[in-house]
């Protein structure tokens, strides 16, 4: 089926099989591995991405029913050269080790701050259900997002 | 400016944020096959006969294979037997299929090769397996039962091996003869280790020269290449690179030796193209090592002043259906040998009973072994406070190695001749309960018992054995090779270091913290140090990272290379200025650069771009000494005396609800020495997602399998890994006790979190309820179990 999906600025038309997961489009089709497969029942969040500016979980998501809609990676959220200041903030307090769910971590809380710029560590917690991490007990990932939403947001 | 004891940012970390890092899955190459595994449904069966006509005729099948088409490859090996090369273990390993039976689900007995991932995954369901289905058994003190289902030939009564440690004789006088005795079951429930990035391996054979390529997920590539090379296909090393890209957590799961991995590896040759394997969460499940299962009864005596006087102990500990890598040395040497914690304990025996059981295999897991006896001398020094009507504080300090003993050597040669290298653990102690406020905290519980709310508090007053290594004593323990670590460190002409090390991290940070060792060694700047690992090809050897060892081990053969090269700078110029080499020395100024001078005459100084130039080209009409080699270029090798010792305290405080029975986490308090630090940020970093993993053992994690070995929560919706708003945030606080083990100081901080953990956050539920008589809850103190623990005990019943 033919397809033809904004990502990260840039239209690409493809053909795809009906049963191709957004997530397998964007890393098999598009190349874009850095958006991560962490499971397969939808729980990791490793996949998130943005998909008309609300985050999304890749896996959950026909490449099919992207079409027409404008797709972010992780590759797409530094701009010119200059890291997004979630990312900068996931560096600046090691919000991350190793790494893995990391990218699906910073568009899930990109949009979690979109939703509510302003949020407590308890609503940051719970805007956080839907990622998993293994490493860093979310300790510094919570204080990453704290101090973005502190400095006035994205 | 030093860079040691700085919070440095890692310099890894530009690539992990811009989704550029190359994982396992991320890399493709030309020509590439992939391949799904048929795996048993069943835990105990026999293999029939399988039928892979209608897979094979699938289109876009490259070919379809059984156990039998790799009968040249041999078995995978346990190269670490339980109690040393002459203490019967009755072993049974995997192969890359299985052939005749299987002991777990789970298990490989057929794989199909095809053009894309999806095409094999279709086809596998098309393979006809008829099988021979038997009785199982899950439970590992059910196994050696008579009549329980018999798994192996060579292990009567499921028994893999029998080990102990201690003196049973003066534990059992011991206990005869104290004012109480101590009894209490507890059970240290499987655990799924669950690193987001599940195993996988691409292998790429050259039929010219024979050699193989083979990228996986590895913590130890080296150990993998000499595990391919030496056991599994009998060729020289040479033949064999093993690369590990970036890897997503391990948590010990990635040490060993996996059947997909053997697999991969023949077909590639097999089928003359590369071939792709990657794990779904699925099969992570079931065919990936799991960590504790153990059933053990404590006794535990003291006298009436709160001195312990013996600790006796008596383990089943869970193997699996068949031995991971280093299965059977996990539950004794790194548990029996731990389980006098940080206490005087004049009496300690125990007994392991290693058993087969028809479920998925058990190998090390972030802390293995350690966590499992911190639980038992955390729990059973609880009990003792309890069964005493003491404050569990006191019975803490009564018993603690005072810090005036060490080095101190346990009770019975429990440690086998090592002994706890340095520790203040009162100093920890105190610091913690300072954090906490201790003192307003009992009344606090008082007031709010009086309310009807249930508060607790727990204590956990660990020690840890890390750095793990001394090669000569680890053979004694049964491991069949070393554990030393080696590290190359070569100063480029443009002033750039380049180290090398066989250590391999898999979300640690090796690349900064061991960067910032050599920036203030040498003088030169972070940015201008690069740490390269994962790919023998480039690497010396090393044993790989995993029990808090890199830095302890791995980094002090960095240390020892960068003597060698300042000494070798120091000569140098030394020639050059027509001094006495004892007379130059080697010195970092303010500014963090490094230069070669004359003592006492400054300007007769080389800085480090200007002495690496005359090493490499005689730049600018330098020479060398007559007999000097050219270039900094320095391998070292460490094999440590002793393993490191940390140590510290955990507090957690928790409310249990009285209604619903639920946990909440209100504060969390943590005191760790890890010896001298390199980078707090990262050692912090390690202790919170440690503490995350031990308080989810606690409270929410347990794999579970029903009476057929089928595991029940075998994916990540019904196997409870903790999420954000479970957890609260972590109040950490630092003693810095250097071991005198190394010249680092360093002891180790990998697996701090979930050695501590645990038992800090057990005891917390337990004081709780204590007003209710209760006296313990086995794990994971789910919300229906404490509740009916509740309902029982207000109802007047017993624990």
């Amino acid at each position: 089926m033919k397809i033809s999906v904004n990502v990260n600025g840039c239209t690409r038309e493809s053909d795809v099989e009906a049963r191709t997961l957004l997530v397998n489009y964007l890393r098999d089709e598009l190349g874009l591995t850095g958006t991560k497969i962490g499971c397969d029942t939808s729980q990791c969040g490793a996949c998130t991405v943005h998909m008309d500016g609300k985050a999304l979980k890749s896996c959950t998501c026909l490449a099919v029913q992207a079409d027409g809609c404008d797709v972010t990676t992780i590759e797409g959220l530094a701009q010119n050269g200059d890291l997004h200041p979630m990312q900068q903030s996931f560096w600046d307090n090691h919000g991350l080790q190793c790494g893995f769910c990391t990218p699906g971590m910073i568009m899930a809380t990109t949009a979690l701050l979109t939703d509510n710029p302003n949020p407590d560590e308890d609503e940051i917690r719970h805007g956080l259900e839907g990622n998993l991490c293994r490493c860093t007990g979310y300790h510094n990932i919570v204080k990453a997002v704290a101090a973005v939403a502190q400095a006035g947001g994205d | 400016m030093a860079v040691v004891g700085k919070a440095v940012k890692r310099k890894e970390d530009p690539r992990l944020i811009t989704g550029e890092a190359r994982y396992l899955e991320d890399i493709n190459l030309p020509g590439m096959t992939h391949i799904a595994i048929l795996r048993s449904p069943h835990a105990h069966a026999n293999i029939v006969s399988i039928n892979t006509e209608a897979a094979a005729a699938v289109p876009g099948v490259v070919g379809v294979y059984t156990g039998q088409d790799f009968m040249d490859v041999n078995p995978l090996p346990c190269p670490w037997p339980a109690g040393g090369p002459d203490h019967p273990n009755n072993i049974n390993t995997p192969r890359a299929l299985e052939v005749e039976k299987v002991t777990h689900i789970g298990a490989g007995v057929a794989v199909v090769v095809a053009e894309d991932r999806a095409t094999a995954q279709d086809a596998v369901e098309l393979i006809d397996v008829e099988w021979d289905v038997l009785p199982a058994v899950t439970d590992a003190e059910e196994a050696t039962f008579d009549g329980a289902p018999q798994l192996h030939e060579n292990a009567p009564n499921n028994v893999c091996m029998e080990w102990d440690c201690g003196d049973q004789e003066s534990a059992d006088a011991a206990l005869t003869s104290s004012d109480v005795v101590v009894r209490q079951r507890l059970r240290n429930q499987r655990l799924i280790p669950n690193p987001m990035e599940t195993r996988g391996c691409i292998a790429q054979h050259e039929p010219v020269n024979g050699e193989y390529t083979i990228w996986m997920t590895s913590q130890a590539p080296h150990v993998h290449r000499l595990l391919f090379t030496a056991f599994i296909f009998e060729v020289p090393e040479n033949k064999v690179r093993v690369i590990s890209p970036q890897i997503g957590g391990g948590f010990g799961a990635k040490i060993f030796m996996y059947p997909e991995y053997v697999l991969t590896t023949a077909l590639s040759k097999t089928v003359g193209r590369p071939v792709k394997w990657v794990e779904t969460r699925s099969e992570n499940y079931i065919a990936t090592t799991h960590g504790r299962d153990h059933v053990t009864d404590v006794e535990v005596g003291a006298n009436r002043d709160g001195s312990i006087t013996a600790l006796k102990v008596k383990t089943y500990a869970n193997l699996g259906g068949i031995l991971s890598t280093v299965a059977p040395g996990i539950p004794t040497t790194l548990y029996g040998r731990m389980l006098s914690g940080a206490y005087r304990f004049p009496n300690i025996y125990c007994h392991v009973t290693g058993v087969y059981t028809n479920t998925g295999m058990v190998d090390a897991y972030r802390g293995a072994g350690r966590p499992e006896a911190t639980y038992v001398v955390e729990r059973a020094v609880d009990l003792v406070a309890s069964e005493l009507g003491m404050d569990p504080v006191d019975v803490r300090r009564k018993n603690f190695v005072p810090g005036d003993a060490f080095p101190f050597e346990p009770s019975n040669n429990l440690l086998n001749g090592l002994s706890y290298d340095s520790g203040d653990y009162d100093k920890a102690l105190d610091m913690a309960l300072d954090m906490t406020g201790y003192e307003d905290f009992r009344a606090e519980q008082a007031a709010a018992r009086a309310e009807g709310r249930y508060l607790g508090i727990g204590f956990s007053t660990y020690i840890e054995i890390c750095g793990i290594a001394p090669s000569a004593w680890m053979f004694g323990e049964g491991w069949g090779a070393g554990l030393w670590e080696s590290a190359n460190v070569r100063m480029h002409i443009t002033g750039d270091v380049v180290v090398t090390t066989g250590s391999q991290s898999h979300g640690q940070g090796h690349e900064t913290s061991v960067a910032q060792l050599v920036a203030d060694e040498l003088g030169v700047s972070m940015d201008q140090v690069h740490v390269q690992h994962s790919d023998t090809l480039g690497t010396p050897f090393g044993y790989g990272t995993y029990g808090s060892r890199s830095t302890a081990v791995g980094g002090v053969a960095v240390w020892r290379s960068l003597q060698r090269i300042k000494e070798k700078a120091k000569a140098i110029a030394a020639h050059e200025f027509e001094a006495a080499v004892e007379d130059v020395e080697y010195v970092v100024n303010e500014e963090g650069v490094g230069s070669v001078q004359v003592k006492g005459s400054p300007d007769q100084s080389k800085v480090v771009g200007e002495f690496m130039g005359i090493a490499t080209s005689a730049a600018g009409g330098w020479s060398l000494p007559g007999d000097m080699e050219p270039f900094l270029d320095e391998t070292s090798y460490y094999d440590p005396p002793d393993c490191t010792y940390p140590f510290g305290t955990h507090i957690c405080i928790v409310e249990v609800d009285a209604e619903t029975g639920g946990v909440d986490i209100k504060r969390y308090i943590a005191v760790d020495d890890v010896g001298k630090v390199i980078n707090p940020m990262i050692v912090d970093g390690q202790v919170h997602g440690g503490i995350a993993q031990g308080v989810a053992q606690a409270l929410w994690e347990g794999a579970q399998y029903d009476e057929n070995g089928q595991l029940v929560s075998g994916s990540l919706m019904d196997y409870a890994i903790p999420r954000a708003d479970l957890l609260p945030s972590f109040e950490l606080g630092r003693t810095e006790t250097p071991t005198p083990n190394n010249p680092l100081g360093v002891k180790g901080a990998g697996e701090t979190g979930t050695i501590a953990a645990t038992p800090a956050v057990v005891n917390a539920v337990v004081d709780a309820l204590s007003h209710l008589d209760v006296r313990h809850i086995d794990m994971p103190l789910t919300p229906s179990r404490v509740w009916e623990t509740i309902k029982s005990h207000s109802n007047g019943g017993n624990s």
